[in-house]
């Protein structure tokens, strides 16, 4: 069905034949390389919002793309890898790398917790429980003092000096979060070539038929639950240590992992190449629309008409679009 | 202890109205499986057409009750024709999807001619005070008139021949047509009923508490955790869960630090969703 | 030969324009909340700074040493998010080389922000963000113009206890960084002004309902309530209060009421007194730049609203760096930088001096707040500077019940 590894080769050694793993390498290449290019710092951080929603779209397309789970609180990881790992850095004084491995470690072995109470509910009840994880965590962490409670958690400048002095920081952490969103990018792509996605991607179709035919669903589920979770809770600890600052409503805050959903729409569902694409065009649209004298005020209308649009026309998004013209793009944009 | 007492009253008197916030939202998830994002929206438009009518023409707060309804009802109709009927029987993401894009629409809109300024309908009623506790006149009123509009809501469904149709519908979509119900008619119908609740909700809480464009959202939060609590596409059950959500406000805040609540919130809504996959007393069979 | 010289010249001549522009222009960069939930404050602002930029360049710029140079200011929309601030701020100073920089309004924001302004080292002067740890981790270049939150109910706590020093006091405030802030300090300083505090919660800012609330409030019998959040809570408190029939002596509520909306409220906002930053009415003698009651003409004149503090204090902002431009004599950092820290001035916001020490350096030491309470003057209902008592344009109405 899916890919011409031959028996005889390693299981993996296909997936180098592929022209998405070059593609995604290209991408890599290309976001370390352009800001590097004289020295660009402007583009560096338009960069890392497009490498965040990137890494967010990715991990979020998991579940939503292939099993079909629409996770609309997958901020919550984010969010609480930014807890821990700033809580690490600033209270016990831990080294960036090691604290951000930790967070999306801690992250994601409690999103396997939790995966496995809201995974047994479906549909739209999945989604909305999703909501009250968010909700209910945001509301914990506002009572809990050691993390700041409401006030949140400020980190003081001289935390930058082990990485040598505020301004190489702010590139090293890019480079970091670039290295997790080529990550995102190729965690979609094995899983999607693996047995593993394979499962996923019948939980999809029709779940019922997916456990009569065999695959372990619960266990399934909960895996690529807490997979999604990992690398957006390591981006969510570079990403609050960058901005120095963290409190619950900005950790927490639900229009980020709805942008996310958005952007896996707008690029197309179940794809690898859809949530970068999308995010790409999504981070150019709205550069444009804030800076624009006419439609400032009005972005969010467009946004929400736009994704109208999508939804109701092209539910395939981008590459769903893209496939139907020229299908042979299948084989190589996936 | 009278304190309490009076907390729980409250509490009752204000989770009413929630639940009223949430009638319409279980309404159309219970009929027709779409999780109506836009319904913040139309509660806020609600709030707004209520300040529009005391402020701009004039008329006395409870007298907007109805033209809001109509209102209500008549923008219900546009907007399943513009973006739920096209998503009816697909995948639950696409429904999520197409009302949430919208909702971001009329938000959008909202924002850029009113901003996030507040709005304020001042409405001077006599309360019932009681020692050193008063139940405020737009309390008592607004928890009256959503129980006249539950038992209302309860005799069209379950005694009019519309209203019939509508459950049958909810219970078995082809069985209905099979039968010559006009299911597409009937769903738009049952859309608009949701919407127009959700507005007279809005008016409702336009004459306790201030607002602005952004009020809607909590109001939609609380609208899922009440319908989850009462059961999907159970209007007398939403009604149980919008008190049963006031009780928990009302109760817990006297005995613990208030910024607690939305944990209990919340995470009695993970547990009874996780507990009742279904909801605790579901409309639906399947 | 000649010929190229004169082109060389004439090249010159044609250059020169383009290098005058640039050569006498300061540009000044800051992000504004245009949408999200900050947009309403984040507008008055930006009115604020706009009126001192139109001032200044009509009266030829600001002089520095021997030139004058005019102000251009050139702002973005955070949309009220962190991640936005620093992509902002950075194109501000690398892609549009601002030279100085206003703050963005929110402490959070402000605390975002301060990382890219202090490794690029410039100079950022903050006039919305009250928030005072940004200033303890050790900035070299930031600057914080209005009162800091910890002083935000002083003016409060003394006017009560000039009134009645044993009252019972309930303090109930949002769950914010910002309010917690402002309560904290408010709890010590009552404490030590000998009040019994009676009650001290923060509520969710997300609460629609305050019955549950106020009710706590009555049952703790308390004579005096002071705190709330931003708009829609503070306002909410002030109406149900009312319904509630709760008849506190004294309400002192956050931030709600110093907007013109508040007066929507009816009866329900009468008494209610609220910490200013500033108000049209205040009576300062400046030593640098206009009275208050000029600035408020100019900015009548100009918007066709009365300014609210948020506008008094991004044009005192501005008033400031101008002043320290002044006397620094050059665009120079050191220079510039030196001069606000030797400031100490009064101006139509108020009284401005910073903290130099590097455990706060940046942090408003001399502003105080006003405390303005809602009064009934010939059937309409009014703002009135009532505290201090040097500064007051109405006495203090108390008790309230």
């Amino acid at each position: 069905m899916r890919h011409g590894a031959a028996q005889g080769e390693g299981r993996y050694a296909g997936l180098f034949r592929r022209p998405s793993f070059w593609i995604i390498a290209l991408v890599i290449a290309a976001f370390v390389i352009a800001p590097l290019i004289g020295n660009d710092v402007e583009m560096r951080e338009s960069l890392v919002l497009a490498a965040i929603y990137i890494i967010l779209a990715s991990n979020v397309n998991l579940m939503l793309g292939y099993a079909g789970y629409v996770n609309f609180g997958s901020i919550v990881f984010f969010g609480l890898g930014g807890y821990v790992c700033v809580y690490l850095m600033s209270a016990q004084g831990w080294p960036l790398a090691a604290a951000a491995l930790a967070a999306g470690v801690a992250v994601s072995l409690l999103a396997l917790v939790f995966g496995l109470g809201i995974l047994r509910l479906r549909g739209a009840y999945f989604a909305l429980a999703t909501i009250g994880v968010n909700e209910a965590v945001q509301a914990v962490v506002a009572n809990f003092n050691p993390w700041g409670g409401s006030a949140g958690l400020y980190l003081s400048p001289r935390l930058f000096l082990p990485l040598g002095g505020a301004m190489q920081a702010l590139w090293v952490i890019y480079f970091l979060l670039v290295a997790v969103m080529g990550l995102s990018l190729y965690l979609s792509y094995v899983i999607k070539s693996s047995k593993f996605g394979l499962g996923l991607l019948a939980i999809g179709q029709n779940e019922d038929a997916a456990a009569v035919l065999g695959v372990p669903t619960p266990l399934f589920k909960a895996l690529a639950y807490s997979a999604s979770a990992f690398l957006p809770a390591i981006a969510g600890g570079l990403y609050f240590f960058k901005s120095a600052f963290i409190q619950p409503t900005d950790a927490f805050d639900l229009t980020l992992s709805t942008e996310a959903i958005v952007i896996v729409m707008l690029g197309g569902q179940g794809t690898i190449t859809g949530p970068a694409l999308g995010a790409y065009l999504y981070e150019e649209l709205r550069g444009w629309l804030l800076t624009s004298e006419t439609f400032s005020h009005f972005q969010l209308v467009v946004s929400g008409a736009l994704l109208l649009v999508i939804v109701l026309f092209a539910p395939g998004g981008l590459m769903g679009w893209l496939y139907g013209r020229w299908p042979r793009l299948r084989k190589v944009l996936e | 202890m009278i304190g309490i007492l009076a907390s729980i009253i409250d509490g009752v008197l204000v989770g009413s109205v929630y639940g009223l916030a949430a009638m319409g939202l279980t309404l159309i998830w219970g009929v027709m499986d779409v999780v109506n994002l836009t319904h913040g929206a139309m509660i806020v438009a609600g709030m707004f057409a209520l300040y529009l009518a005391t402020s701009a023409l004039g008329i006395s707060p409870y007298a907007a009750l109805v033209p809001i309804f109509i209102g209500g009802f008549l923008v219900g109709i546009m907007l399943y024709w513009v973006a739920v009927h096209r998503v009816i029987g697909r995948p639950p993401l696409m429904s999520l999807l197409s009302t949430f894009s919208v909702n971001l629409v009329l938000i959008g809109l909202g924002t850029a001619v009113w901003g996030t300024v507040l709005f304020n309908v001042p409405v001077s009623l006599p309360g019932i005070s009681w020692q050193r506790y008063t139940f405020p006149g737009t309390h008592l009123l607004a928890a009256a008139l959503t129980v006249v509009i539950a038992g209302l809501l309860y005799l069209f469904l379950y005694h009019t021949r519309i209203g019939k149709a509508v459950r049958a519908v909810a219970g078995n979509r082809e069985a209905a047509e099979l039968v010559g119900i006009p299911t597409t008619r009937v769903l738009s119908l049952a859309f608009a009923l949701g919407v127009a609740l959700a507005g007279v909700s809005g008016m409702l809480i336009g004459t306790m508490f201030p607002f602005t464009v952004l009020s809607g959202d909590t109001y939609q939060l609380k609208g899922f955790v009440v319908t989850v609590l009462g059961g999907l596409g159970n209007p007398t059950g939403a009604l149980l869960g919008g008190i049963a959500l006031g009780l928990i406000e009302g109760l817990a805040t006297p005995f613990m630090p208030v910024s607690w609540t939305p944990v209990i919130e919340f995470a009695l809504f993970v547990a009874v969703l996780i507990a009742f996959p279904k909801g605790i007393f579901a409309l639906r069979r399947s | 030969m000649k010929s190229i010289s004169l082109m060389v010249a004439a090249a010159l001549v044609m250059a020169m324009p383009a290098l005058a522009a640039d050569d006498n222009t300061i540009t000044i960069g800051m992000t504004v909340s245009q949408t999200g939930a900050l947009n309403v404050e984040a507008v008055a602002q930006m009115q604020g700074f706009e009126l001192w930029q139109d001032q200044v360049n009509a009266a030829g710029g600001i002089k520095v040493g021997d030139k004058h140079y005019k102000v251009h200011l050139v702002s973005y929309d955070d949309q009220s998010q962190g991640g936005r601030v620093q992509q902002l701020y950075t194109r501000l100073i690398v892609q549009d080389k601002a030279q100085f920089l206003f703050g963005p309004y929110s402490s959070g924001l402000v605390g975002t922000a301060a990382v890219i302004s202090e490794q690029y080292g410039k100079i950022l002067l903050v006039t919305g963000g009250a928030e005072p740890k940004t200033y303890e981790l050790g900035n070299k270049y930031l600057f914080q113009v209005i009162t800091s939150a910890d002083h935000y109910l002083t003016g409060a706590v003394d006017a009560l206890h000039s009134k009645d020093p044993h009252a019972r006091l309930a303090l109930v405030y949002s769950d914010d960084p910002f309010s917690k802030a402002v309560a904290g300090a408010a709890r010590d300083q009552a404490k030590e002004a000998g009040f019994d505090v009676v009650l001290n919660e923060a509520y969710p800012p997300t609460q629609t309902d305050f019955s549950p609330i106020i009710n706590k409030i009555i049952s703790a019998k308390a004579d005096a309530l002071m705190g709330g959040g931003h708009y829609a809570d503070g306002a909410t408190m002030a109406r149900q209060l009312y319904d509630q029939k709760a008849n506190l002596k004294w309400v002192t509520i956050l931030v709600a009421p110093d907007s013109d909306k508040f007066a929507s409220l009816g009866p329900s906002a009468v008494g209610i007194t609220t910490p200013s930053q500033w108000e049209p009415q205040v009576a300062y003698k400046p030593d640098f730049g206009p009275t208050p009651a000029a600035f408020t003409k100019a900015f009548e004149a100009k918007f066709k609203v009365e300014p609210d503090y948020r506008a008094g204090a991004a044009y005192g902002g501005g008033l400031i760096l101008q002043y320290a431009l002044e006397k620094a004599g050059s665009l120079d950092r050191e220079k510039v930088a030196a001069a606000l820290n030797a400031t100490d001035l009064t101006i139509m916001l108020g009284h401005i001096k910073f903290a130099t020490d590097p455990q706060h350096h940046g942090l408003q030491i001399a502003h105080e707040m006003v405390l303005a309470q809602w009064q009934k003057k010939n059937g309409k209902l009014e703002r009135q500077v009532v505290w201090p008592l040097n500064a007051k344009t109405a006495d203090l109405i108390y008790p309230l019940h």
